[in-house]
Order: C-alpha cells, then structure tokens, then sequence
C-alpha cells in the first residue's frame, strides 16, 4: 500500500519569542521543527508499512529550508519525499496550502496510486487542523479526525477500520480507502531511529517541485491570491498576576490560606451590599 | 553488512568539522557522528576565533561564517579590589581584511562550520551518541551508538569529541584528569543593545573589544575572567582551576556573580539582560598532559587532546589545526593502505613539531608553578596597583622619592631575594 503522509515544517512553539508591539511570532527566534504530529503520522506509515508491505511518500509545502522536515522523516523511515516550494505559494491559508497539496499528491498518485493520506491532527503553529480535511474534500475521499488507533487494514476490500478520539470515549468506525486520516500524539510512540536510516536521511535530496512542476493548477487558487483569511487582530492570553507562594508546615499553610480568603471582602459581600 | 567509511569522526566541534573537511576536500569517505541536537548545540566557548587556523580550513570564512564583530582592541586588566591597572593594544589594522581574530557564539559558528564539511561531502548525523570504539585484534575498526543497528565501520576513527573524551579513556590513551589540570568555567551572555555597547567599550561599527581580566576576579585562584564584546550581547566569564575551586571552596556561579559585581567591571555590563547561562571544562595540563595520540587505526585531536593553551585562552585554533594535520596524516596512511599505529604517526609527529607542540612545551611549567605559588596573583597584582596609584596622585611627593617608596613597599612583603626569585621563575615559565 503506497501512503501518502502531509507534513510541516513549524517553528518550535516551545521557544518562540512575540513581537510584544505587533503580536506577531518572530519566527527568527526559535528554531524549525517537524510538526510533532506530522512525526507521528509519519510513523504510523512506517508501521504499516511495515507489516503490510508498500511504501511511504511524504509531502511538504514550505520554504526551501523545509528539506530539513522532509530529511527527518526519512530518518523515521519514509521511503521518499517531495518538497512543494514556490514563490507563488507565499501566504497561504487553509483553503489555498490545501489546494497547492491535493494538486502535488494528483501527481504522486498519477504515479503510484494512494491508499491511505495521513495528516496531523494540527500544527503547533496555525493550529487551525484545516488543512488535512480540506485535502479530503478537494481528493472527493473520506476524512476521519482525531485518529488514535489504524486497525484490520484490508487491502484487497479496500477498506480501513480507525479508532477516534472522541469528547467522551472513542468511536470505532470502517471507512472505504482511500482516506484521510489526521492522527493524535497518542497513536504511537515515535520510535528512535535506527543508525541505516539516519545514514539514508544525510545522503537524501528530496524531490522539488515549483507551481510549473504541477498539472492543471489554477494560479488563482494559490498563495496569498487563493487566501480569504484575513487575521484581524492578535494578542497573547493575558497573564494572570498576584499569585502568592504560602510557605510553612500544613497546619499555618491553611491558616494563611483562610485568612487571607477571609479579607477578599468581594467574595463575600452581596450583590447590592458591601 | 553495516556501511564501512574512511574515516569516522566523533564530534563536531570546530576540531571534528575540521578533519572532517579536510578528510572530504581529499576524495576520503567520511561520517561525522554529534550527540548534540546540530553542532554547536551544547559548546561553549569564551567567543575569541583565531583568523589563521580558521582560514586554512575555509579561505576567507569572514565574508560568509556567522561572525559578531573583528576584535580590534585587546585590552588586559589586572584587578585589585577597587583598582585595577589596564594595558591593552588597539589598532584600525584589525578591523580590516584580512582581520586578526573575531568574536563568535559557538552555537551558530560550530552549525556553520560543520556545514561547511557537509558541502565538501562529509555525512553528518547528530542527536547520536558514540558509545564505544568497536576493536577487533587490538585495532579499532569502527564505533557502537546508541541507535538501533548502530554498529559503523571504518579504517580510521577520529575521537574529538571534547574536554572529557570518555572514548579516548576507554582506550587507555588518557589518564584521568587531574584537578588542577582542569579549569571549570562559567559564563553568561548578556544581551544589550548595539549601541550602547559601543559607547561603553569605545568601538565604533561592528568593531569589537576582547578584555582578559587577571587578579582578583577569581579571589586570587589560578585562572582568568573575560568579557568579549559580540553584536548585541556581551560574553562574561570566568574560570579557574578545579584544584583552586576546591580550595576556595566557591561554585563557578558564585564566582561569576562576584566578577559581574565587580566595582571595575560592573559599569560595563549592568543592566545586560541575561540570554544564556553555561559552564564548561577546559583542559589545561598543557604540555605534560598530552596522552597517547596514535593508536591502531585511531587518532585522538582538540580538547580531546587536552591541545589548548590555557594562558592564551587558544583552543578552537589549536582544535582545528589537530584535525587537519590528523586529515593530512589518514590521507598519507590511505595512500599506503597502513591504519596502523605506525602508519598514522606522522599526526604524532607534525603535532610536536607544529606550533600547538612548541607553545605548549614553552609554557610547560606555567599552571604548577602558578599552583605553586600564589603569591603572583595574591602579591604581585595588588603590588601593582599601590604602585600605579602612589605612582599618579600628585601629592607634592618627587618622582623619585615615590619610585624608591614603591621599590622599598614591592619587597617588604618577600624581601628582595624572594622577589627577584619569583621574578626570574615568572620569567623562566613564560618566557
Ligand atoms: C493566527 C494565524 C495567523 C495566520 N496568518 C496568516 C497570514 O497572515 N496570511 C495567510 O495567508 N495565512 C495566514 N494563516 C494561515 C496559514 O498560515 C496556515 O497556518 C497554513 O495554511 C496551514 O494551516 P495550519 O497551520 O492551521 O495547519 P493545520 O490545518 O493545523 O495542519 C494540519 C495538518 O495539515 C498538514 N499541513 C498543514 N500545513 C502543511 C504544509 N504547509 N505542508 C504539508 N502539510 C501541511 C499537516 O499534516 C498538519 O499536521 C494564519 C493562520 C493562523 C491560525
Ligand atoms: C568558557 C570557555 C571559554 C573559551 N574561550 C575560548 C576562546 O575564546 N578561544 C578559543 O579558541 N578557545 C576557547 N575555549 C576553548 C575551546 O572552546 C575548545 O578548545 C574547543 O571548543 C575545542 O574544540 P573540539 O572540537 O576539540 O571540542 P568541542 O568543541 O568540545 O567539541 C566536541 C564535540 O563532540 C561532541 N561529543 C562529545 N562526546 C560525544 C560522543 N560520545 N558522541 C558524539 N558526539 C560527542 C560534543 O557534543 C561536541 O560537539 C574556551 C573554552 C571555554 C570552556
């Protein structure tokens, strides 16, 4: 089974600085990661390729220096990698980076038909989780969120049986593959890569594609030009301030603690009253 | 059968990169082996990168490498308590090509620099730890990681990897570090804006300033202070002896807050907000502790080697200049088809002969007989303050009067023998 598995290159959201004039992230200030969901994802295919013979294609859109992602999954075992970066793609929102997507994997598939596209769940950075089900919309196949568990993959059936993440259990549920799936962290462990792999990953140049490598696109559906999203305004949560420390053994811990709730009048007082 | 290489190198500071480099410009298959997250990741360094060693690797690295500032004054203080005498050398020469040394942060130059080996064909693969040297028939052949099937094999391993050089122990090509050969270093980066950095040190531009501080910065143990002057931020710190350290039973933090709190340092770096907070081992046994270099099929190199010259602060040069004489020395045993201890001494040799053997020896005795003798620094350093001080207050005094009242306070201390015999010892290890 051929997967194809979308992945971000995304800055360490651990780390990153915010401009405190603009609210905007300084990307400059913290380093560019693989999206922790997307390794997760990546590993996932590994795994069933694993036990179910095939082979795993990732594919980002990004800058150049997203090579750097793409390299990484191949260290977690991905057998190839395209990297979609043009000019033309700058500015992207969700509806615009899932179009640029579903046009690159209409040329994997071209190639080598797909039986399965795997996503994250989001990125650290946009957080928007749109993109995944925007592919699965523009492909015309299923997408199932909030994945936990891949089971009885029946290749000859076509068919998939996935284990979801739901508000208060999880939903076990059979869908036709192709699919698209965006996965949770909690699907696998990442595993630490073995030595062949790092090896492969150094050596690897992952294949580039510009807007003229892709067939039938649309330039109008692309970039900043494809994008209707206009982010109004942002701001960091506030922070919330006067936390006090209460030190000592139990017995004057509480004593503190009631008294100095006991002076916060307001939480007494009635409405109307003082 | 796992992959076999020409050469493997353990670590990637600038001693590794540099082999590396130079093992790849010849036509050698190489893998360059990094625990760290990218190359420069966990290395610490006072900031002062030496243009020649640097040059021979990567001609004109200035115009691209991930440099602060040129350091066009070098400045020297001796500190007492509340005085302090400067000396120092500024020249505009220096802030021109070819430029004399710059001011760096480790964690950008070492990425840079490694890539650099990267470009010349070097496979680099970081977060992995090199566990052990794989030997077969007292040769060793390869190396184990901590990765799954991470067994690799080659003709030559290259051990760079750093100060505590756990591989070059477990081959019995190094003893065990002795406290005072040691110094422990700690350091910050404070960052401040471009220009007030230039105000407070005088510099104009992207000019820098490097400043070596001795005497009571580190309360009259063996070692040295510095503040180096990068872009935006300002590099403190200080280091002394670990033999000094437990003497004077103080932590390297303790001590780095007395030297920020310093009345003649201060001025230059408060209210620089702190960026980075790292402490670090710098080999300092000089001469007398270079261990076994050679062995069957591996070559040990940089602080590895303990090949730094503490009174300098030289060691990224030192580190570098290693591994490309190592590279010359596996290129020769290539074309000879010998990996043997005898086939890779011409690194032994071109060591010893090289400036990293002829400084290191002409400074052999210096750390002990400092060690030895604390009055240099407990004495001699306060001596030259009174002397400054009584020598400019004009107080009605004749010159010659305070010359021989300043004589007379130099030897009352030791009396005049002692003096003249700590001077000509002060001579002889430096000289
Ligand atoms: C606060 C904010 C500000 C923004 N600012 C702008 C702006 O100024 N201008 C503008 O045009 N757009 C802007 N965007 C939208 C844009 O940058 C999106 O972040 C981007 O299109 C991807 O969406 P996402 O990061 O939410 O990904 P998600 O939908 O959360 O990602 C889910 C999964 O989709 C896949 N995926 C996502 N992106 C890629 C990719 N590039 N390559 C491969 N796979 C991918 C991964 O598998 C990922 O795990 C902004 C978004 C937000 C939330
Ligand atoms: C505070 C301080 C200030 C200094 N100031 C200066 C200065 O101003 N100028 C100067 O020239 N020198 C200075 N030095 C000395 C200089 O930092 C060193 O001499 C130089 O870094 C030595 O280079 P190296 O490549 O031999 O070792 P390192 O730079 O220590 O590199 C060793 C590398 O090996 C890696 N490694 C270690 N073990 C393993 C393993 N088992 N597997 C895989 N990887 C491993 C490490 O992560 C590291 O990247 C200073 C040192 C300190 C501590």
């Amino acid at each position: 089974m051929h997967i194809v598995v979308c992945v971000k290159q995304v800055p360490d959201t651990k780390v990153i600085k915010v401009n405190p004039k603009t609210n905007t992230l300084d990307r400059s200030s913290a380093p560019a990661i693989l999206n922790p969901y997307d390794a997760h994802a990546v590993e996932e295919a590994v795994r069933l390729k694993e036990q179910h013979g095939g082979k795993v294609t990732v594919l980002s859109m990004g800058p150049p220096q997203a090579v750097k992602a793409i390299k990484k999954c191949v260290e977690i075992g991905a057998d190839e990698g395209v990297l979609i970066s043009d000019r033309a793609f700058a500015g992207a929102d969700t509806l615009a980076t899932s179009y640029a997507l579903t046009k690159a994997i209409e040329k994997i598939q071209k190639k080598e038909p797909i039986s399965l596209v795997l996503c994250g769940k989001h990125a650290i950075d946009g957080d928007t989780g749109q993109v995944g089900p925007g592919i699965a919309r523009r492909m015309e196949i299923p997408p199932i969120t909030n994945v936990i568990k891949i089971e009885n993959v029946d290749n000859k059936e076509s068919k998939v049986e996935i284990r979801r993440k739901i508000e208060n259990g999880y939903e076990i549920i059979q869908s036709q593959t192709p699919c698209l799936l965006t996965v949770e962290k909690e699907i696998n462990e990442v595993a630490y890569s073995p030595m062949p792999n790092m090896i492969k990953a150094a050596r690897y140049e992952p294949t580039v594609w510009t807007v003229a490598d892709l067939d039938d696109v649309d330039k109008q559906q692309l970039g900043m030009k494809g994008s209707p999203t206009i982010v109004g305004k942002m701001w960091p949560p506030a922070k919330s301030e006067g936390a006090k420390l209460i030190e000592g053994d139990a017995k004057s811990q509480v004593k503190e603690l009631v008294s100095a709730v006991l002076e916060k009048r307001e939480l007494f007082a009635q409405k109307g009253g003082k | 059968m796992p992959e076999k290489f020409d050469v493997i190198v353990v670590g990637a500071g600038p001693g590794g990169a540099a082999c590396a480099n130079v093992c790849a410009k010849n036509g050698l298959k190489v893998l360059m082996v990094e625990r760290g997250e990218y190359p420069g990741s966990k290395n610490v360094m006072g900031g002062i990168l030496y243009r020649k060693q640097t040059e021979e690797i990567v001609p004109e690295f200035w115009k691209e490498a991930p440099i602060e500032r040129p350091v066009v004054e070098q400045r020297f203080w001796m500190l007492e308590k509340e005085s302090m005498v400067s000396m120092g050398y500024k020249g505009k020469e220096w802030a021109q090509e070819p430029y004399n040394n710059f001011t760096v942060l480790r964690a950008q130059f070492d990425q840079w620099f490694a890539q650099k080996a990267v470009e010349e064909g070097v496979l680099l693969i970081n977060e992995t730890v090199v566990t052990e040297c794989i030997q077969e028939d007292g040769k060793v052949v390869g190396i184990r990681t901590d990765r799954p099937d991470g067994d690799i094999y080659a003709d030559v391993v290259v051990l760079a990897d750093g100060v505590n050089s756990l591989l070059a122990k477990s081959l019995g090509m190094r003893k065990p570090m002795q406290n005072e050969d040691v110094a422990l270093c700690a350091m910050e980066v404070l960052n401040m804006p471009k220009g007030k950095i230039n105000d407070r040190f005088g510099l104009e531009g992207n000019e820098g300033c490097s400043v070596e501080i001795f005497g009571d910065a580190t309360k009259g143990e063996l070692g040295t202070a510095f503040l180096y002057t990068n872009k935006d931020s300002i590099n403190i710190g200080v280091g002394t002896t670990l033999s000094g350290m437990i003497r004077s039973k103080i932590k390297p933090y303790e001590l780095l807050e007395y030297v920020k709190n310093h009345p003649m340092i201060r001025p230059y770096i408060h209210d620089g907000e702190s960026a980075e907070y790292l402490a670090h081992l710098i080999p300092e046994g000089g001469y007398n502790a270079i261990p076994k270099l050679v062995g069957n099929g591996v070559l040990v190199i940089g602080d590895a080697a303990q090949l730094v010259n503490a009174i300098h602060r030289e060691g990224s040069n030192m580190a570098m200049a290693s591994g490309k004489m190592a590279a010359e020395a596996i290129v020769k045993a290539k074309q000879n088809k010998d990996f043997s201890e005898v086939g890779l001494d011409s690194y032994r040799t071109s060591i010893y002969d090289s400036f990293i053997g002829q400084d290191l020896k002409k400074y052999k005795d210096l750390t002990h007989t400092f060690e030895n003798n604390p009055q240099y620094l407990n004495e001699y350093i306060p001596l030259m303050n009174r002397a400054a001080s009584q020598f400019f207050t004009i107080d009605g005094t004749p010159k010659w009067d305070k010359q021989a009242k300043i004589m007379k306070s130099m030897t009352a201390g030791r009396g005049k023998f002692g003096v003249v015999k700590d001077i000509y010892q002060a001579w002889k290890v430096m000289k």
